[in-house]
């Protein structure tokens, strides 16, 4: 059992009790789909007269039903079921008696709340653990009193406390009460790892139902009682600016009630501001589909402020960028030049991705109340401090009167990082002096940026003639970031290593898009391997584990940034479960292994041929991401990201023709479709008792190289360019 | 602007909106409806499918005009109490990640099963190859048909 300070002292509760009271914290329910639906609660729990609040994460019910309130954004990475999942299990209470709510921005309470870098279960284990291990102590002592006993006197399960030596019980509900009062303790026991019950079994989703039913969930299923809907306009290319359209006419036409410019520029933009669109066209109606036709009849002039950019360019850019860019970040490890010169063997390939939009399938939305003194937003963030700001800024208001409230999010991956689109909703709301909700088209949300750099990276290896690496370089250049991670992977595997990270300028806006970086390096630097093991005259998985030998027992450089056992690990588990080495008939086989958000992943890609044509017969995965919480939801993450990596290795791509984007939508820009995925993917997890690392992000960046290595053996062919293959669908 | 009788999920509803407006906007604005998601707009995502009849619709490309006396079925109406063996399937197989793609792929699922009850691998990828799923539970999705099939024959 570990002895911990709980951080937490008198003080910080009464904020959260005060917040409370206030109406913050209880009885927060916008939605109906924030509400425990009485027929929903399991174990025929009725639903409590009277809720007692026990801290900022737990409110007891009087018949022992259980409110945990989910502190992050719920993207689809499941964290509304994983994050309670942790409170209840220090609370020992039964998962049949739990309903979750999704709670309010509180950066007075609680901490990190946002979704994103993979680190919500990572950067709030520890809290919600003992805010779990915290109430329980609560209602311990306040038995304990009851029956005139001590605190140790008394044991916690399932729900119910009861007297070591004695006969006397009581349930969470029938205490509760009476622990509100209770002294907050300054340091609780948390369990120990192997005594978990809930954390490491299959929880459903906690939403399942609702979702499956419909019910409104989402940031743009929201509804508000004489709220407007509006839709924007920004230039439809990047490098031009509004200047101004055809307001009377628009402001004219069937269900238009309003229509301006708005304007978003605020003071000392963040890091997830808007730097390109600020000033745009804002329609205003009561109908979504009026607004369309509204939208359909804009005339605006646009003036061209900054070169109108074409992607011939940018790849003529990243190529000159890779000869003459000026490197941003370097690491050099021994004498690169001399060990590429006495190499008895040398390769080099050119590896490239293109620019990529998030296209989260729900738009970018939000709604917006702002009063002269106020502002309330409510919908699909990420960020919900960064977008707090810098509404604050925008509005110029204090902080303290601004209220951010989370819906559940249709898809995140990095785009909802960015605020953009809640300052959009609140300058309209501002304007029309009214509740309103935002909606972006598809076509407004593909072609407003944010994308995933395009990025170009050279790989060079040189092989003494014992097939041994003993020079390794990598260079990689991105518009508007270069891709490559100096500490990473096979750095600290090589005496001789040189690894370069260039940067490029362009007026395109890019942003984070699942596993920043990660998701272009991975692939290159896997597919890259590959060909060296080849030349080696290696087995793949062979040849990587030497390489996590030599970092084993004697690592080149200190700054390496992976554990190189842990690393060895995921591929040894791969290997042993798909049975790797053991030819069969028809399948070709295809592995990569890769470290980021703190977690290993390796993956076998097994390829048959149908048809003249390649099918992903199955995906083998194996993952170190210390102790699962939820086993089968975290299974999920994998197979999505899988499924991700392969899509967007494939099939995916944004091109520009002067400053616009030539991909609106879905008829010309290719999402991997349900006939194109692995017809089986299988997931396993090294088992151990590590603190919980990212889960969101890394599957996906494996996968890219998996897959281009399993190609080859396919078909003969080494794929370098993403995507892989447009015209012809190469999967199903 | 025209007046519309409409029968959706077994009520009749009386809408007044112009005769192009999509039946997503329709449900989604008008009827309050909003289990029918927006994706895409052009029938590319397969978010907003309907039945019409028995069969799936893209309702975004489904002007109201054209409904006429045709029974409209919704995901909120697929069954009274969440209980429809596609949904009982996909809470199974615990489908779902952000879930906002999987009222659409339900409903196309369910009308595949209502024509084809034991579907093969093909059949299911061309019945599904229209609703698209950003976040890539596309194999379990394909596991809860298999299951719902399998529960609908026992």
């Amino acid at each position: 059992m570990t002895q911990i300070k709980t951080q937490y002292n008198r003080r910080s509760f009464i904020k959260v009790s005060a917040a409370a009271g206030g109406g913050m914290l209880i009885g927060f329910s916008w939605l109906n789909g924030c509400k425990p639906n009485s027929k929903e609660i399991a174990a025929g729990l009725p639903v409590p007269k009277e809720w007692f609040d026990i801290n900022g994460y737990i409110k007891i019910g009087d018949t022992g039903l259980v409110t945990i309130f989910s502190p992050n954004p719920e993207i689809g990475q499941n964290v509304r079921t994983s994050m309670p999942m942790i409170v209840a299990e220090e609370l020992e209470v039964p998962w049949e008696n739990v309903v979750v709510e999704q709670a309010p921005l509180n950066t007075g309470f609680y901490q990190n709340q946002f979704a994103g870098g993979s680190l919500s279960i990572r950067l709030s284990w520890n809290a919600l653990r003992m805010a779990g291990a915290t109430g329980k102590r609560m209602l311990m002592e306040a038995a304990a009193k009851e029956w005139g006993l001590q605190v140790d006197e008394v044991t916690a399960s399932e729900g119910v406390i009861k007297e070591n030596n004695g006969t006397r019980s009581v349930g969470y509900g029938e205490i509760a009460a009476k622990a509100v009062g209770i002294e907050i303790p300054e340091e609780v026991t948390l369990k120990n790892v192997n005594d978990f019950k809930l954390i490491g079994t299959d929880v459903k989703n906690v939403d399942g139902k609702k979702i499956v039913t419909g019910q409104p969930l989402f940031g743009l299923d929201f509804q508000r009682e004489g709220m407007k809907l509006a839709m924007i306009q920004h230039p439809p290319a990047f490098g031009m600016q509004l200047v101004d359209f055809n307001e009377d006419e628009i402001k004219n036409m069937p269900g238009i009630s309003d229509a301006f410019i708005i304007d978003t520029t605020i003071a000392e933009p963040g890091m997830f501001d808007e730097v390109g669109f600020k000033k745009l066209v804002a329609i205003v109606g009561d109908s979504t589909w009026q607004l369309m036709q509204a939208k359909k009849a804009l005339k605006v002039n646009w003036e061209t402020t900054s070169e109108l950019e074409n992607s011939e360019l940018h790849i003529q850019r990243l190529e000159e960028a890779l000869v003459s860019g000026e490197v941003e970040e370097t690491r050099t490890d021994g004498d690169p030049e001399a060990a590429f010169k006495k190499a008895a063997k040398v390769i080099e390939r050119t590896y490239s991705a293109p620019f990529i939009a998030h296209n989260t399938l729900e738009p970018m939305n939000f709604f917006a109340n702002v009063t002269d003194t106020a502002a309330e937003l409510i919908g699909p963030t990420q960020t919900p401090e960064a977008l707090e700001g810098s509404v604050a800024k925008l509005l110029n208001l204090p902080l303290e009167n601004i209220t951010v409230n989370m819906t559940r999010i249709g898809g995140g991956f990095g785009r909802r990082l960015y605020v953009h689109f809640g300052l959009e909703a609140a300058a309209i709301s501002k304007k029309i002096g009214g509740p309103v909700k935002l909606i972006y088209s598809r076509e407004d949300d593909m072609t407003q940026g944010t994308y995933r750099p395009t990025y170009r990276s050279v790989y060079k290896a040189g092989l003494d003639e014992n097939n041994t690496l003993i020079a390794f370089s990598v260079k990689g250049a991105g518009l508007t970031e270069g891709p490559v991670f100096v500490n990473r992977f096979p750095a600290g595997t090589v005496d001789n290593y040189l690894a370069q990270r260039i940067k490029v300028a362009t007026n395109i806006t890019t942003g984070a898009w699942r596993a920043p970086r990660s998701n272009f390096t991975a692939g290159a630097e896997q597919a890259f391997l590959d060909e060296v093991a080849e030349l080696a005259g290696k087995d793949p998985i062979d040849f990587r584990l030497e390489l996590f030998e030599r970092a084993i027992k004697n690592p080149v450089g200190e700054k390496n940034e992976y554990e190189a056992e842990r690393y060895a690990g995921v591929l040894k588990l791969v290997k042993e479960k798909a049975n790797w080495g053991e030819a069969k008939q028809g399948v070709h086989r295809g592995v990569a292994a890769y470290f980021c958000h703190s977690t290993y992943v390796a993956e076998i890609f097994d390829i048959v041929m149908k048809n003249d044509k390649p099918v992903i017969a199955k995906v083998w995965c194996a993952a170190d991401c210390g102790i699962v919480v939820n086993k089968d939801g975290a299974k999920n993450m994998l197979e999505g990201g899988i499924i991700d990596g392969i899509g967007h290795g494939t099939y995916s791509q944004l091109t520009f023709e002067n400053g616009a984007p030539k991909q609106m939508n879905f008829d010309t820009y290719q999402l991997i479709r349900n006939s194109q995925v692995p017809k089986e993917i299988e997931v396993f997890f090294v088992d151990n008792d590590i603190d919980p690392t990212g889960l969101g992000e890394p599957g996906l960046p494996p996968a890219i190289g998996a897959l281009a290595n399993a190609l080859y053996k396919a078909t003969g062919q080494r794929h370098y360019h993403q995507p892989f293959n447009l015209e012809k669908q190469i999967i199903g | 602007m025209a007046n519309y009788t409409l029968n959706i999920n077994g009520k009749k509803q009386q809408i007044d909106v112009d005769p192009t407006t999509p039946m997503l906007w329709v449900l989604r604005d008008h009827i309050k409806l909003v289990g029918t998601k927006f994706g895409c707009g052009i029938a590319q995502c397969g978010a907003c499918t309907i039945h019409l009849g028995d069969n799936a619709v893209r309702s975004c490309q489904l002007p109201i005009s054209a409904v006429g006396d045709q029974k409209i079925t919704t995901i909120e109406g697929l069954s009274e109490n969440g209980d429809h063996p596609v949904q009982q399937a996909w809470l199974e197989i615990d489908v779902p990640q952000c879930g906002y793609c999987q009222a659409g792929q339900i409903m196309s699922a369910s009308a595949l099963l209502k024509r084809t009850p034991n579907p093969t691998d093909e059949e299911i990828e061309t019945a599904m190859n229209g609703n698209i799923c950003r976040c890539g539970t596309y194999t379990r999705i394909k596991k809860a048909i298999k299951t719902a099939a399998n529960s609908e024959n026992a």
